[in-house]
Order: structure tokens, then C-alpha cells, then sequence
């Protein structure tokens, strides 16, 4: 069996393609789905298929290990997102009882 | 078709496999074990890539730190069983066809660009050069990342913990009583 040539070696672009699919899949999370936890789930896609991009770009791109420290700071941001998000997202349930997100209409009571 | 090019098919189709489970998934504790899925297919990923030290961070931080968090939180804001925690889905067909969109633009700019190569060689990035670039060049963002960090956990604490049930709210404030919008105490 004979592939073509653009197949059978993967390259900065299917690294890249991969990524455009993680995004478009979070973006599509983030504005269908009415839970805040499945937003925060389309938000850690997005991240994730940026430094993926990052990664990806110092591996056969300019951007050598520079690359690597950038990936490295945007996992430490989301993990500090992340705790910051579930915290709001408890209160959230403990003041409305629901974590919909058509229903979180109020600043104050 | 060698070793790397078969990783990477496989890889590729377990982490977009998976992310497409997580997105369609009424389910939302089968969307969290997707989510798993899919970061650690990433960490994969990144060992292709020759980022081995990202690859394990990814590990222990996203699959380790971040996924059980968001398992808490989906265990602590769902009421009753599990086979009641559904999701809603609203305006599926045109945010498909956004995101689609979205998609298949990127892919095109992706695809169609001229990227300047310069192809890494295996063994060029040692965590003994992500250690010194960490105290010479980057030591600005490491100490802010550092502080950013405690405030985080700070933050999260405090607003983790002040937190008031709604049931005490509604008996001291008889006017909120009908405010709740599931029209039923949370917790009894």
C-alpha cells in the first residue's frame, strides 16, 4: 500500500488542523451547552488547543524552546483559573441553586 | 509509514473522538471522563513534539489537578443521583454551523500559510535548559506566576468558604422566599 507523501510523514500541519478541530469542538462547548461546568470544559479545550499550537510551532517552527515555557505558563494560568472558577461556581449553586446559566441574571438580590 | 506517523492517526483520532464525546454528551460526568480522554491524548502529543517536561505537566496538572476539580464540582452542584445529571443543550444547529465555520477557516489559514521550518532535533530541549531559562530569562513571569498562584488559592478559599446555603437566606428574608428558581430548597 502506497501512501501519498503528505499522509505518511505528520507535519507542523496535522498538528495544526488537529488543534483548529480542539478549538472550533471547545468553541462549540462554550456557546451550545447551558452548564457552567461544561463552559469551563470548553474553555480548558481552548487552552489546551492553543498550546498545542505553541508546542507544535517550536517543534518545526521558529519558535524552539520558548515554545515550551510558553505552554508551560498557560497550564499554570488554567490551573489558577480553574480553582478560581469552581469556587464561583459553588457560590453560584449556593445562592441560585442551579448552575444553568440562562438563570444567573442577578448581580445582587 | 513509520512509528511517530502511527502514534500520531491514533492519537489524533482518541483525542478528537473524545472531545467530540465531551462536547455531545447529555451526560456530564461522561463529558468530565471524556475531558480525561482527550488531555491525556495531548500529553501524547506533546512527547511527539519532543516536550516531554510539558507532557508530564500536562499529566499532573490538567489530568491530576484540574479534572478532579472539575469532578467536584460537578458532585457538588448536581442534586439526587447520577442518572439525573442532565445537561441542556440550546441553539445546536446554528452554533454547529459557527463553529464549523470557525473550524474549516482556521484549517484553510493553517493550511494555506507558508510557515518559515526550522525543525527542532530530538534531544534539543533538556529540562536542564527549561531550568535555566527559567531563572535568567523568564524569572519576571516565574516569580508573578508564583504570586498569581497564591492568590488563586487565596481567592478560591475565601470564596469557597463564605459561601451562605440558600434555606438560611430564605427564613431570614421572607421576600426571597419565592427567589430561588428551581422552586425548591437545594438541600434539605
Amino acid at each position: 500500500m502506497v501512501l501519498p507523501e503528505w499522509l505518511a510523514e505528520p507535519g507542523l500541519n496535522h498538528f495544526l488542523v488537529v488543534s483548529a478541530i480542539l478549538f472550533s469542538l471547545g468553541l462549540l462547548a462554550v456557546i451550545s451547552r447551558r452548564n457552567i461546568i461544561m463552559v469551563l470544559m470548553g474553555i480548558e479545550l481552548i487552552l489546551n488547543s492553543a498550546n498545542l499550537n505553541f508546542v507544535a510551532f517550536s517543534r518545526y517552527g521558529l519558535l524552539s524552546i520558548d515554545g515550551h515555557m510558553i505552554a508551560l505558563f498557560v497550564i499554570i494560568i488554567a490551573a489558577a483559573e480553574a480553582a478560581v472558577a469552581l469556587a464561583i461556581v459553588l457560590n453560584i449553586y449556593n445562592r441560585f441553586g442551579s448552575v444553568d446559566v440562562e438563570q444567573i441574571s442577578e448581580l445582587k438580590d | 509509514m513509520d512509528l511517530s506517523a502511527v502514534a500520531f492517526y491514533l492519537f489524533s483520532i482518541l483525542i478528537i473522538g473524545s472531545a467530540a464525546i465531551m462536547v455531545f454528551s447529555k451526560n456530564i460526568v461522561h463529558s468530565a471522563f471524556a475531558l480525561m480522554f482527550t488531555l491525556a491524548g495531548l500529553a501524547a502529543f506533546y512527547a511527539l513534539l519532543y516536550a516531554g517536561f510539558v507532557a508530564v505537566t500536562q499529566l499532573l496538572v490538567y489530568v491530576g489537578g484540574i479534572l478532579v476539580l472539575i469532578l467536584f464540582g460537578v458532585m457538588l452542584t448536581t442534586r439526587g443521583y447520577f442518572e439525573k445529571v442532565r445537561t441542556r443543550t440550546v441553539n445546536l444547529l446554528p452554533s454547529t454551523i459557527f463553529a464549523g465555520i470557525i473550524g474549516m477557516l482556521l484549517i484553510a489559514v493553517f493550511v494555506t500559510t507558508k510557515w518559515a521550518m526550522n525543525p527542532m532535533e530530538d534531544g534539543e530541549v533538556t529540562m536542564t535548559g527549561l531550568g535555566e531559562l527559567l531563572l535568567t530569562d523568564f524569572m519576571l513571569p516565574f516569580q508573578v506566576a508564583g504570586v498569581l498562584l497564591l492568590l488563586a488559592i487565596i481567592g478560591a478559599v475565601l470564596m469557597a468558604a463564605r459561601s451562605h446555603p440558600p434555606q438560611q437566606k430564605a427564613g431570614s428574608n421572607p421576600q426571597n422566599a419565592g427567589r430561588s428558581p428551581s422552586g425548591e430548597p437545594p438541600e434539605s
